[in-house]
């Protein structure tokens, strides 16, 4: 459902981009990496619409090396931002072939999305988070990697019988000190369409509902996620997730309802 | 315990065409007699660098008088070539067999140096060798740089088996485990009691797991604990007379895991895993640190994903 209902958040801020273009170029700050990204291109394609500010209080953790270019573990964490009203984050990477990684709208959850991605090269990974009144507050870090995380087939692809176990949910919900805390992973080959004659293949729709049915976050992946993605949320005030819904590129339906 | 070094050959240098030796050329392999006609390669308890030149691995070789069998080559052209040379220098007897005891590249780079028709691998190495190891040589390039120069692939023609074999006055029993990667080739001399664990065992530095299977590696480690050897060339690490490098990689594997299923349950994302400290127990072991953050990489999504699947329903 939501491809419709995206459209129009996506036109406004590129209309409004174009007239205030000029003017929002003259106020964009120097990217606190400075050369070691392409933050100019990152933000014409991804961080248009508004006041860019990179602020540290959109935090994105990752290690400094990534051991496995198939599997980076990325948390953005922006829940120093309470009080803001945010309409959703977007991550890019500058230096993968695909740049987009995903989109994460935290409808009623805390601001807060941990998963895993693939790497191409050492490269800045950037969290742009949207807020309501148009500005982007933006968080960045940089992983170094040997690389070669896009262009590999997916490892599950050599294993007989992966489509008997396509779009599987498996879920958990952990409770602390902290608060209530949701694990999930779909199985699912997130094949980028860089690895020779595979086309791409990847979850691109997510939502999360609580016991009343209400979606209290949605995710949009790109292919940059890791083969069997793994996403950790923290629920703020949702006592309960219920269902794990949503679809791939392909139109396979992903559905898991926790007990 | 004789402990002998040998510089790397002027030879080598000639051959490699360099003007200026690079660090690794100037380096020495520290080469010991172990035991009767039996001497192994101590590699440095280190990471690969462009100081080492690689040379982070151990290997070995029994001379008899029927020929010498050799036990890994090392991580480059350069360090096999230096290792042949060395052998040859020790004992006149032809190379008749080459043993790679598992995939990993610091073990079977050097294979180039040695008589193609000797070198021997279990399949399952073999075939992995065969598909992986141009990325491993590329890897191994980039984080050691010019020593690599030179360096190809050589893929083991012959497979080996398991079984005991009379040779040269010597009882030989290769074995096939499995753990530290999907086939360990174990070689032990029953007749001096010597055990060349490849990686199975590590001492001194911690172990590493890219292709670990833990379950697997215990049982391999219960097997080799069975043994009647009377010392062991790890994988990594000094030779030893007892079962220390046993227990101490038995004591690691069993740490990681338990700390990685704890950390699952308690639905920590990996990047909470990297950020903690080790734990006192393993604060002086080389390379901890660094190991427990790449066996994060490699083991956590397998105990996570079991820890959610506990829970599933569709």
């Amino acid at each position: 459902m939501s491809e419709e209902q995206r459209q129009p958040r996506f036109l406004l801020p590129m209309v409004v981009a174009c007239m205030l273009a000029s003017a929002a170029a003259a106020q964009t700050p120097a990217d606190p990496l400075g050369d070691r990204g392409r933050w100019a291109d990152m933000q014409r394609q991804f961080y248009q619409g508004g006041e860019i500010i990179f602020d540290p209080r959109v935090r994105i953790e990752v290690p400094a090396n990534a051991e496995d270019a198939m599997n980076v573990p990325v948390a953005v964490d922006a829940r120093a931002l309470a009080g803001e009203q945010i309409d959703r984050i977007v991550v890019v990477a500058d230096y993968n072939p695909i740049l987009k990684v995903l989109e994460f709208e935290p409808t009623a959850v805390a601001p807060y999305l941990a998963f895993r991605m693939k790497v191409q090269q050492s490269t800045p990974i950037r969290a742009g988070v949207r807020l309501r009144d148009g500005r982007w507050l933006v968080g960045s870090a940089v992983v170094s990697s040997q690389g070669g995380g896009c262009t590999a087939p997916s490892a599950g692809r050599g294993v007989a019988g992966w489509e008997r176990t396509l779009n599987t949910v498996s879920a958990k919900q952990f409770s602390s000190s902290a608060g209530n805390r949701l694990r999930f992973s779909v199985l699912h080959p997130m094949d980028t369409g860089l690895a020779n004659g595979i086309p791409a293949f990847f979850i691109d729709e997510l939502s999360i509902r609580d016991g009343e049915g209400r979606t209290v976050a949605r995710i949009w992946p790109a292919e940059p996620v890791s083969e069997n993605p793994v996403f950790t949320l923290e629920l703020a005030g949702i006592q309960r997730v219920t269902q794990i819904e949503g679809r791939d590129n392909n139109g396979n339906k992903v559905l898991g309802t926790l007990r | 315990m004789q402990r002998l070094r040998s510089l790397l050959p002027a030879a080598v240098l000639l051959a490699s065409g360099a003007l200026q030796a690079p660090p690794a050329l100037a380096m020495e392999l520290d080469i010991r007699e172990v035991g009767p006609g039996t001497w192994a390669l101590i590699g440095r308890t280190e990471d690969l660098s462009p100081q080492n030149g690689g040379n982070i691995a151990n290997a070995g070789f029994i001379a008899t008088p029927e020929g010498v069998v050799v036990i890994d080559t090392s991580a480059s052209r350069t360090l096999g070539e230096a290792w042949r040379a060395a052998i040859e220098a020790r004992t006149k007897g032809r190379i008749v067999r080459v043993y790679n005891t598992h995939l990993h590249p610091d073990h079977i780079l050097g294979n180039q140096a040695f008589p193609a028709e000797a070198l021997a691998t279990l399949p399952p190495t073999r075939q992995s060798i065969q598909e992986v190891g141009e990325a491993f040589n590329d890897n191994l390039y980039r984080m050691v740089g010019e020593a690599m120069k030179g360096t190809n692939v050589v893929v083991p023609r012959q497979l080996a088996q398991a079984g005991t074999t009379e040779f040269g006055g010597h009882r030989i029993r290769v074995m096939a485990m499995q753990g530290h990667s999907a086939a360990d080739l174990v070689v032990f001399d029953e007749t001096t009691g010597t055990l060349f664990t490849g990686d199975l065992v590590f001492f001194d530095r911690a172990p590493t797991t890219p292709h670990a299977d833990l379950a697997r590696w215990r049982e391999s480690l219960d097997t080799l604990a069975a043994l009647p050897f009377k010392r062991m060339v790890p994988g990594h690490g000094p030779v030893l007379d007892d079962r220390r490098g046993i227990d101490m990689t038995r004591r690691w594997i069993d740490w990681l895991e338990r700390t990685f299923t704890e950390a699952a349950q308690a639905g920590l994302d990996m990047n909470e895993l990297l950020a903690r400290p080790l734990p006192a127990e393993w604060a002086s072991l080389p390379l901890a640190a660094s190991e427990y953050r790449r066996s994060v990489a490699h083991l956590y999504p397998a105990i996570e994903r079991r820890v959610l699947s506990a829970t599933v329903s569709q």
